[in-house]
């Protein structure tokens, strides 16, 4: 059993961790409200270019496909999937869960895959498993703006129309609430809904949202390519852009349930260790008694032991 | 029949004002005035100023190009960029003017010379805005508290 010093140390180390992890779940908390509030905020120009977008796309529903980005490929030979993942550690399962489910996506599709990362978790555990990444991308703030996230999309949308890849994908955890986040994979190049076959898949695949329709009859100035001209590559943008902070604010949250855990851990553990170390004081002073006990009953018996010689030589006098 | 008009940007929603009585839009075709049950539009935007009319108030934007959604009571305006008229800062534009002046110069890779041209066509407009804005004295404006 540890001494009673040995135990002090250990409870005041558990309780500096914990201090740490209240911290740490305090500023997740805060960035999590921030995260989600960007996130609604970039929704409105979403909803409404998508609408645009179908608006248009539906028009010109017989003539031929109006934009490049919205043509879909007859064979689909090689994918391209972005991982979005965090920086840091320390937001438990987070990012293992959107790893896997990347991969398995991946896997499944059966096909050749170029992955992009964004975010260094995700980078570290594609090339350790020796997966073909490639481009990565670090060290996005946690105030992204559009432009931080300009040149991912300027390779997607360049692998897409040279033909380098048939299918963009992104991999990303969706915010549900702050205990619940959703790893997924959302279609994104070309920009139209994806169907999908694999059941096993499918399930990870976000649904596109449905945008009721009711205005039909527009008028297009200049033309509806022009409109689209400018519509497409923002959507395109946006939707990198929204992905990327539905997975901020999932890491945030992620890493606050997590700390929170680790703080109850550490007081449970906090809670142990005390009564652990009374025990080994306890069972020290007891010790002490003892030893106390036993050296004054051993210096006893010599006392009478003497008392008895003593008596024995001046009876024999 | 008021029009709701809103303006959006990618990041965030700048302006809302469900009761407006007139928008001009500075269209990629000229500039376009709409009132209430305006025929459906979809067009796209040029460099330019947004101007919403409520009764005697008014609120003006710097807008650079985008798309816009024109309804017969509301008014959606996309733009890549948009910032108020009101809020425009002299030293930031010359900043932004000089700077892309200089980048013209030297001859930089094509693409940041598009890039280039564009920081300075922004910052001339924003300069002609802020310019004709003071000319024209006081206006009456809808958002009344300025968070700048």
């Amino acid at each position: 059993m540890a001494t009673a010093r040995e135990i002090q140390k250990r409870i005041r180390s558990v309780k500096n961790i914990a201090q740490i992890t209240r911290a740490l779940e305090a500023v997740s908390a805060s960035r999590v409200r921030r995260a989600q509030a960007r996130v609604l905020a970039s929704r409105a120009f979403a909803e409404k270019a998508w609408e645009i977008l179908l608006n248009v796309q539906s028009a010109g529903k017989s003539g031929p496909v109006l934009h490049p980005l919205l043509e879909e490929r007859a064979e689909v030979r090689n994918l391209m999937v972005v991982l979005i993942t965090s920086d840091r550690g320390l937001a438990g399962a987070f990012n293992t869960n959107i790893i896997r489910v990347a991969s398995r996506f991946a896997d499944r599709m059966g096909k050749p895959v170029q992955f992009v990362t964004i975010g260094r978790k995700g980078r570290d555990s594609l090339v350790r498993a020796g997966r073909n990444v490639v481009a990565e991308f670090t060290g996005i703030p946690s105030e992204p703006s559009i432009s931080d996230i300009a040149p991912a999309t300027r390779l997607a949308i360049d692998s897409f129309l040279s033909g380098e890849v048939d299918d963009v994908f992104i991999a990303y955890t969706d915010f549900v609430n702050t205990l619940t986040q959703r790893p997924v994979v959302l279609g994104w190049l070309p920009l139209i809904p994806h169907t999908i076959d694999d059941q096993v898949v499918s399930e990870y695949v976000k649904d596109v949202p449905v945008v009721s329709n009711t205005v039909a009859i527009y008028e297009y100035e200049p033309s509806p390519e022009a409109i689209l001209q400018e519509i497409v590559p923002r959507f395109t943008e946006l939707q990198l852009y929204q992905a990327l902070l539905e997975s901020q604010a999932s890491e945030h949250s992620a890493r606050m349930v997590a700390m929170r855990n680790a703080s109850e851990n550490a007081s449970q553990l906090v809670g142990d260790l005390t009564l652990e170390y009374n025990k080994a004081r306890q069972a020290a002073i007891t010790a002490e008694i003892l030893d106390i006990v036993g050296g004054t009953e051993a210096l006893q018996s010599s006392v009478d032991k003497a008392a008895d010689i003593i008596e024995q030589a001046m009876l024999a006098r | 029949m008021p029009i709701h008009v809103e303006l959006v940007t990618q990041e965030r929603k700048v302006f809302d004002e469900p009761e407006a009585d007139m928008v001009l839009i500075p269209a990629v075709e000229g500039e376009m005035g709409v009132l209430p049950h305006h025929a459906p539009v979809l067009t796209t935007l040029g460099f330019g100023e947004l101007v919403v009319r409520k009764g005697d108030r008014e609120e003006r934007f710097a807008i650079y190009g985008g798309v816009v959604d024109v309804r017969p009571d509301k008014v959606v305006v996309l733009a890549d960029l948009a910032e108020s008229s009101f809020a425009i800062d002299l030293e930031r534009i010359d900043a932004a003017r000089e700077s892309a002046r200089r980048m013209l110069e030297q001859g930089v890779p094509e693409t940041e010379n598009r890039e280039a041209a564009l920081a300075l066509r922004r910052a001339e407009l924003g300069l002609r805005i802020h310019r004709r804005l003071q000319n024209r004295g006081p206006v009456m404006r809808i958002i009344e508290d300025e968070e700048a």
